[in-house]
Formats: C-alpha cells, structure tokens, sequence
C-alpha cells in the first residue's frame, strides 16, 4: 500500500505543478480548448486514482473541480478571472490533502463542504453569474457519462483495499472490477493506453541513488588523476595507452553522470506564474511574466539553492519594482508591468536574468536610509556611485518600501538571497534606472559537485583556490615596478591605475615563516568586489571533487571544502568570500570606477591587446578580434605563391608581418597574433606583445596610413589603432572584395549615433573603429532582441546599421519592429548590412523598411551610405516640419 | 547492532571486547566495534586556523578522514615526533576521524565485574573522555567515550 500511495504522491505533485502552470495559461487564453482539456485530463487522472486507492475526501474535491472544468471544455460556461480563482482554491485543497498523506500516510481530517458548495454552485448555474444560466441537458450530459460510472463504482475503505491487493488469488473476480471499472471503461481509457509509451523513455531513479553514482565517479575521478601523476614522469608506460583510454572513458562518465543530475531550471520557476497571478490580484497590480530559457539546465542541486531567492526575487519585482497601473499610465508606460526572467549560459556559468519595467531603485530614499541606519555618513554617501549606492539592498535589515505588505518590505531577503548565491560561488549584480526598472544579473556555476582549482602555496601548506573566482594572477618583485606596497602595514597593489587591496594567505591563515622576495597576488573577484591573495607559490589548476569539511571544522569560513588531489594528499579548498570577509571585508561595494562606467551601454570600454614592433608607437588592437596570441619560430615560415605561410593546426596560415620594421629574417621566436573568421585564420606577425588593457577607444587623429585606422591615447600614451580589415583583405582575397582608398566628408556624421547591429563579433570590432574614426557615436550590439530593448529603454539614434542574417531575429524582422505602429525609432532610418545582395533581398529589404542595401565587406560604400542616408532623412525631416 | 552485541557479551559471560591504545603512559580502551581501522603512520594535512585538537585531514581509500589529536585532548605534552603517531579511525555522526595515539596495544576481552564509573576525582579533561574505569591487573585502563569526545570537539557556534 505505501509503495502505491507513494507513487500515486510522485505523480500528483507532478500534475499539479503541471496544472498550476496551464491555469496560469488559461486565465490568459480563456479560450485554448487544448489546454481546458489537458487540465480536465489531469483532474480526471487524480480523481480516477484517489477513488481506486480509496481517498474519499481528495476524490470528491477533484471531482467536483473537475465538473467545472467539464463545463469549460464544453464550452458553455466562459473561463473567468473569479473561475480560475475558484479552480486555483480547489487545487490549493488537493495540495493540503495530498501533503497530509504525505505525512502521515491517510488523508487528514477536515471538512470541504464550503468549497464544494461553491462548485456545486458553478456547476449547476447558481453562482449569480448572468453568463453561467444553467443549460440543464449539457451538464447532465456530461455527469451521465462518467459520473455514472463513479458512482456505481463502490469506494472501498483502505483496509478492504489493503485485503484485495496483498492477497488477490482470494479475490480475484472483485479485484478486476475495482480495477477494470473506472479506467478500462471511461471514455479517457485511450489516453491512459497511450501513457505508458511515453513513460517508457524516462525512467524515475531515486535522487540517492544518482548522489551515489555521483560520489562514486567522483572517486574514480580522483583516482585516474593520481594515477596520471603517478605516470606523468614515466614516459612510453606500458600503461600509458589504457591509462589514456581510460581517462577517457571516465571524462565521458563523469558528463553522462552529470547529466543525469541536470534539470531545466523551468523546474524551479513553475511556481513563478501562479505566485505573479496570486500577487497581482492582492495588490490590485497588472503583471505579465515572461519567461526564456526554460530549458537551460543546471545541477539540481544548485537548482535547489537557487530556488528561493529567485523566488523572492521575482516577488519583490512585482511587489516593489512594478508600480500600480494608475501609475504606471500616468508616467507614460503600459498599464501591465512586466518582468521578464530569463536563463542562459555563458562560459562555464548560467546567467539568469531578472528584469521589471517598473520604478527602479529609489537612490533618493535608499540613500537616507543608509545615513539613518548609520551605514555611511552623509558625506561618504555623496561621494558614492549610483552603483555602489544601489548596492546597499544587499544589506541586512535594507528595505525601501514605505510600508510592510504580506509580500515583502520587512528588510529581511535580499542579503539573504545575496549570501545564498554566493555560498554556491554565484555573484549578483544589479541595475537599476529610477524610473525605468531594474534587472539583476546572477552568474552561478554550473555545478558545484566538480570544479576546476588553481593550487596555491602558502607557508608550506597547499591550497586550493576555484577557479571561478580568480580574474587572474600577477607576479610580484621587490626590485621591479611590480610590487606590492603597504600603507599602515596594509599591503596593496598598483594593478592598472588602481589600488588592489590584498590579503596575505599566511598571515590570514596564521602560517608562520617569513614572506619570499617572490611572491604571487592570485587576483579574485566576488561580485564586482576585486582583491588580492598574496601566495608564495602558484602551481597548475586541477579538476577537483569539493567534499564538505568534517563537522567540528564548519566554523572556519575561510574554507569552502576540502578534496584529494592527484597525489592522493589532503588539500584545504579557500572560499574566497570567507577570505574577502575574515580579512575584514564586510562591504562587497565595488569601489573602481571602471565598473562602474561599464554598466552604462553606450560607452563601454574596449579590451585591447597592446603591441609594439621596432618603429615608436605602440599599437592597439581590440582583443575580442584576436584569436589566439602564438610564438612561431621564423624558420618555419615556408613561402608558397609569393605568400608567407605557415603551418598551423593541420591547416596552412597565411601570415604578413605587421610593417617593414618587423624583421622576418632574423632568427628565433615571433609572436604572431591569430585572427578568425569561420574557417578562415591569419597570422599577424609582430615584434612584441606588451600588455592588454581596458580603454575607451576615442580615435582623435586618422590616418591615411594603410593598416592604422588613427591614433589614440592608450595607457596615457599616443597608440596606432590598428585596422585589421586591411591586413585580413592583403593577406585573404576571399574575405573582402578589394577597393581603393578614399577620403570621406564627415561634417555631417560628426557625433552622430550609430547604432551597429551584427552577431558576428568580428565585424562589430571591425567596423567600430573604422565608424567612429569617421566622426560616428557608435553603439553595438550583438542581436536584434537587444537593439529592441535599447529602443524600450528610450535610446535614440540617428542611423541603424543592421546585419541581414541573425539568429533569433533576423534583419528583416528586426526592421518591421522598428518601423511598427508607436515605435519611437519609426522615423529612424536604416541600412542593411550582408553578404547576400540579390535583387529579391533588396526589394524585400525595402519594403520592409531599409533605405539602403550594402555589402558587407564595402566599407566605403558603407561610410558612403550612411552620409547619404543622414543627408537625405535630414531633408526629409525638415520638409516634414521637424521631428 | 552495536549495543546489541554488547548486550548479548553481557549475558554470555559478561565481558567486552575492547581495542587498547596508549598515549602518553596511559592505556585506553575504545569498544572494539567502533574501531575502524588501524593506521601507521599518515601524511596529516594541517588545517590552518582550526582549534588546537585537530590535527588536520588524511586521506583514508578516497575518503578524507579528520584526524584529532588526543594528547591535546587530554591535556598532555606534544610529542616531538608527533609524525610518529598511530591513527584509530572511528565513524561519528556519517564522518570520519581518526584518533592519533601513541601506540596501538592488544585486543581485550573484559569482564563487567572489574569495571567502574568514573571517579569524581578524574581531572576534568580525562573526565569529559572516559567512560569509566576497568581495573586491570598491574594497571587501570581508561574507557574512552568516543562520540563524547568528538562531540565536545565541535563548534558551540553551531544550530545544529
């Protein structure tokens, strides 16, 4: 009996997440006759079941939710916000029942009577509703053909039922009719047929049994690393070649294992809907949730931490964030608020994204809040970004709404949700415009049962460091400019124009023993707070296994865990927030201005690889264009078709040196810089790769030298930026169609902004130098989705420059929403940007709204183009009257 | 099971199997069927900040085992080959620790009779270890209370 409760619980629960989820959905489209049907299925399911197991009271409560629902897939009684409410109740009751039995294995006492009389009421047409006159023969229509059947159904009490199933040869015949009567013979049997096939490709295993599984991979992990240390001096091993195998197999074991312990985080935002639905009805609010990215899947039980602060997340969104509808027309948004949740991955994280259209953070008030709490003073908060300002919700005891609902605004939640996802090494950043709506940003790692590890020396002692949170590392000298300095005892580092405080794992850990002359700042990032841990020795990463620490060790919050490594010695897993916190770091307010500016989006910076070459300049290249940075001996150089060549990846690479200056016969090493695009690489030789750096690229000079787009200031120093486009065009005659130079008016393009929208990364960075050098503001982005946004967040251009072919929206679809009815960029003119230019394309292109076509790889004409295309809106717009 | 078979040694001849271990001069007794394993010597890695009775973590077949430094626990002297030391691994509450002594003696088999609660006496330290006392014949030998001492190891801090 307890084995089928059991399943009988499993499968409940399911249906009803399942059905929460579709209620939500038909209150929407009142009129999705499939989902009426699916949600009658699923009711019908649980009333069939409970009446075969014998559970009076869940049976008639389902049964009774069930006729409604008859009525509604009938057609004759319309699906009403007070319906569903109504169905919502019912289902509320399931779920008491259902989590009694849980509990105690019988159904708890209670009396539904109230309920069902107000179904009953529906049912029959009495409920007052002039919509719902009771068209007698419909609903007795339905009643006759499966109420008949339940009715004359006898319910057997659980004990006569316990009898029948534990000894059925006694009762063979009576057992058929228990079973055979309510399912083989209604007229839903098919769909129970058909059940079982698609049950068969999914298998329900029991969560101990994966944790197991997973326990055990992880030890096999561990012991295939020792025996790769082991082997890895001993080379032409007779066992290197199994052992190798072997790693193999056991690399693809530990996917498919985690695999299994995979789950959409669709599962943990099923609540999210009816808990919108619920709240916007109490706070008399109009709310839209817009979910993407269901189907992202992450460990289950990072889904499990993750669970609760989303969901707290999501309502305080709707509790604070979204402003009452009166509100929200008189500022000029739509009535119904929105908050859009969305999931994706990026790198080895998942980035879930909750955005609200609604009023934003209150800087006004969070700021006197803080003076008041005592947190900062009035003169320190005046000197705050608006960022770090905004970074006091994450305090304790931090609430900004004026008073307490049963929602939220009790001050306790948000630190909570913050320390939550860091416990899990997640971070959370957060966005907000007054006014215009928030979003928070939180990046979690993947999984947390195998991570990656940097191992560290310190005193002696190794340690473990994951590898999410370190940004990167810096070797430090005493006699160099690269050391660390103190103030008050205090030490610090000059990283790139700003101060990097650091902490010393051996004095934080109490290590003893002198510091080296050498030392390593390993340096970590929580959140958007950076600092450093000085170590003496940094050793390679490692896959490690995070196990918990041993009980008696739990309040030592510097350590996150504990693992084996591949030489089979203990080693102590760091947590970096218990560093940053342990060394007295209790405000993760990110204090560089750098991050700061990066949140606005139309200026941010641009990583650039810096590099030098024997003439005096040094010159820039954005990085996100580079591939690969390599060093080639130049003796492999081989020339073939008067083109220099090397062989690279199995592959034959053009190279070019990047001036005359760079000596390509002289011996030794070069560093060669790798660009890509789709299959196509070259190489970039130049003298000296001498740094990377963040920098806004303001091109001041231009430059009518071939291969240098101008000059800017980089690092306080005047730097050639380079234009790649040339190189790639020398070198590649497939990659763009040759052209001549020209010069460009530019007094009408002067500060005019630009908005580029191109997937590929490569033309982005491309053309953004070779834009702006010709006077644009410009703007990328890398889907159409986002320009959209841009466009909600009121932004405002002068000229659109559009790709054709783009994943999710295309250019064409991306122009029809522009030009759409209220658009406030409809009088924005755009130009197209492809590969693909048959006069079909054009035509379509112009219908859809593009006023001009361009190749992609013309970038004159495109410079051309987009004078033209300004000239000629200006005309337009000035014979229209302005605008 | 534990206190089951202890029972049935009861009625059978009331004795009990004891496992004997030294630390310092002093012979303890831990029930025979708490002890896991018997280690030699160990590579112990220190952990650093925690409190002076840990000794650190080892390695145990994959499995990291907390090793717990009895001289410490019962307010004794450090040894000055403390590397020397013989490990008894115990389980407690789903973890594993392992207890370093000196040197490992004989199993015994003792009989109930011979056996006496703690002495109001015993040093507060020992007191807070020992279960009782069995008078041996040249000697008494201590009955460690394993789960109490690991207990009295743990951080007050904790809600648990």
């Amino acid at each position: 009996m307890d084995e089928l409760i059991g399943e009988f619980l499993t499968e409940t629960n399911e249906s009803l997440g399942a059905l929460d989820l579709d209620m939500v959905r038909l209150e929407q489209n009142p009129n999705d006759k499939q989902l009426i049907s699916s949600i009658f299925r699923l009711m019908h399911t649980i009333k069939g079941t409970c009446g075969f197991l014998g559970l009076p009271r869940l049976e008639t409560v389902a049964h009774r939710a069930e006729n409604v629902m008859g009525r509604f897939r009938d057609g004759d009684l319309k699906v009403t916000p007070a319906y569903v409410t109504l169905i919502f109740e019912s289902f509320d009751r399931i779920k008491q029942i259902v989590s009694g039995l849980e509990a105690t294995g019988s159904e708890p006492q209670g009396d539904d009577s109230e309920l069902i009389a107000k179904l009953d009421a529906v049912y029959e047409g009495r409920d007052g509703n002039a919509d719902n006159a009771k068209d007698g023969s419909k609903g007795d229509g339905t009643k006759d053909a499966l109420q008949a059947l339940f009715d004359s159904t006898p319910v057997l009490s659980p004990d006569q039922w316990h009898t029948i199933v534990t000894v059925p040869e006694t009762d063979d015949h009576k057992m058929e009719e228990a079973v055979a009567a309510p399912i083989a013979e209604t007229p839903k049997a098919d769909e129970h047929a058909k059940a079982p096939v698609a049950a068969a490709e999914s298998l329900r295993v029991n969560v101990d049994v994966l944790e197991d599984l997973m326990t055990l991979v992880s030890e096999l992990v561990l012991t295939r690393n020792q025996l790769l240390q082991t082997l890895r001096n001993k080379r032409d091993n007779v066992f290197s070649a199994p052992l190798q195998r072997l790693s193999h197999v056991v690399t693809d074991l530990q996917e498919g294992v985690m695999k299994t312990r995979m789950q959409p985080i669709g599962n943990a935002w099923s609540k999210l809907p009816r808990i919108i639905r619920d709240l916007s009805m109490e706070l008399n609010k109009k709310i839209d949730l817009v979910m993407e990215g269901e189907a992202t899947e992450l460990d289950r039980q990072i889904l499990e931490m993750i669970k609760d602060p989303l969901t707290h997340m999501v309502r305080n969104s709707a509790d604070h964030g979204v402003e009452m509808p009166a509100d929200r027309v008189a500022r000029g948004k739509p009535e119904t608020g929105k908050i859009v949740l969305k999931a994706y991955h990026e790198g080895g994280h998942i980035i879930i994204e909750i955005t609200d259209d609604g009023k934003g953070l209150p800087l006004a008030k969070i700021k006197e809040k803080i003076i008041k709490n005592g947190l900062a003073t009035e003169q320190e908060v005046a000197a705050m970004s608006d960022q770090s300002i905004q970074q006091y919700i994450f305090k304790a005891g931090f609430s900004t709404a004026e008073k307490v609902t049963s929602v939220s605004g009790r001050g306790v939640g948000m630190d909570v949700v913050c320390t939550n996802i860091e416990k899990i090494g997640g971070s959370i950043v957060l966005k907000s415009i007054e006014g215009k709506g928030s979003t928070f940003l939180i990046k979690i790692p993947l999984t947390l049962a195998i991570v990656s590890a940097l191992i560290v020396e310190s005193g002696g002692e190794k340690f473990a460091i994951p590898q999410l949170a370190v940004r990167e590392l810096v070797r430090t000298t005493p006699e160099t400019s690269a050391k660390i300095e103190e103030v008050n005892g205090t030490p610090f580092y000059r990283l790139r124009d700003h101060l990097l405080p650091l902490v010393s794992l051996r004095a934080l850990l109490e290590l003893g023993g002198d510091a080296r002359e050498n030392q390593y700042i390993v340096v970590t990032q929580i959140g958007a707070f950076k600092f450093g841990i000085i170590v003496d020795k940094v050793f390679d990463t490692e896959e490690i296994v995070v196990k918990p620490v041993a009980k008696v060790l739990k309040n030592l919050e510097v350590f996150s865990g504990n693992t084996i490594l591949g030489d089979g010695s203990v080693i102590m897993i760091l947590d970096p927030n218990g560093v940053a916190k342990a060394s007295g770091e209790t405000d993760i307010v990110d204090t560089t201005p750098e991050e700061v500016k990066k949140t606005g989006p139309a200026r941010a910076k641009t990583a650039l690889l810096l590099f030098a070459t024997n003439d005096s300049a040094p010159k820039a290249v954005p990085l996100s264009v580079v591939a690969r940075l390599e060093e080639i001996k130049t003796s492999d150089i081989e020339t073939s078709g008067g083109k220099m060549m090397i062989q690279y990846r199995g592959k034959l690479m053009p190279v070019t040196p990047f001036d005359s200056s760079v000596d390509m016969r002289a011996k030794g090493k070069k560093p060669i810089l790798v660009f890509h695009d789709g299959a196509n690489s070259m190489g970039l030789v130049v003298e000296k790769i001498i740094d990377i750096t963040e920098e806004f690229v303001d091109v001041q000079v231009g430059s009518d030298h071939g291969g240098i787009v101008g000059s800017a200031i980089i690092n306080g120093k005047a730097t050639d930026v380079v234009d790649i486009g040339y190189f790639v065009r020398n070198t590649d005659q497939d990659w763009f169609k040759p052209h001549g130079e020209e010069s460009y008016g530019q007094q009408t393009t002067q500060g005019r902004r630009v908005l580029l929208v191109d997937d590929s990364p490569f033309f982005r960075n491309m053309l953004t130098p070779l834009l702006k050098v010709a006077g644009y503001d410009v703007t990328t982005l890398d889907s159409a989705t986002t320009a959209l946004k841009m466009r909600e967040d009121g932004e405002k251009f002068d000229i659109i420059v559009s790709d054709i072919e783009m994943p999710q929206m295309n250019g064409f679809e991306f122009a029809q929403r522009v030009r759409e009815e209220g658009s406030t960029w409809i009088h924005t003119p755009m130009v197209a940007l492809t590969s693909h230019t048959t006069e079909q394309d054009v035509h379509h292109g112009m219908e859809v709204g593009f006023s001009r076509y361009v190749a992609k790889f013309d970038r004159d004409t495109l410079l051309a183009s987009l004078t033209e295309t300004l000239i000629a809106n200006q005309s337009i717009k000035q014979a229209a009257g302005g605008k | 099971m534990n206190a089951l078979a202890a029972k049935s040694s009861i009625i059978a001849g009331s004795t009990r199997d004891y496992l004997t271990i030294y630390v310092g001069d002093q012979i303890f007794g831990i029930p025979i069927l708490q002890a896991q394993d018997v280690l030699g010597e160990q590579r112990v890695t220190r952990v650093p900040l925690a409190p002076p009775q840990i000794a650190g973590a080892l390695n145990l077949r994959g499995r990291i085992v907390t090793a717990v430094n009895m001289r410490v626990c019962l307010g004794m002297n450090m040894r000055e080959d403390a590397g020397k030391s013989m490990h008894v691994v115990v389980e407690h509450g789903g973890e594993l620790y392992s207890l370093m002594i000196d040197r490992i003696g004989d199993v015994m088999s003792l009989a109930m009779r011979d056996y006496e609660n703690n002495p109001s006496t015993l040093d507060a330290h020992w007191r807070g270890v020992s279960k009782g006392i069995y008078r041996l014949k040249e000697r008494l030998l201590v009955v460690l209370d394993v789960p109490r001492l690991l207990d009295a190891l743990k951080p007050e801090t904790e809600l648990e």
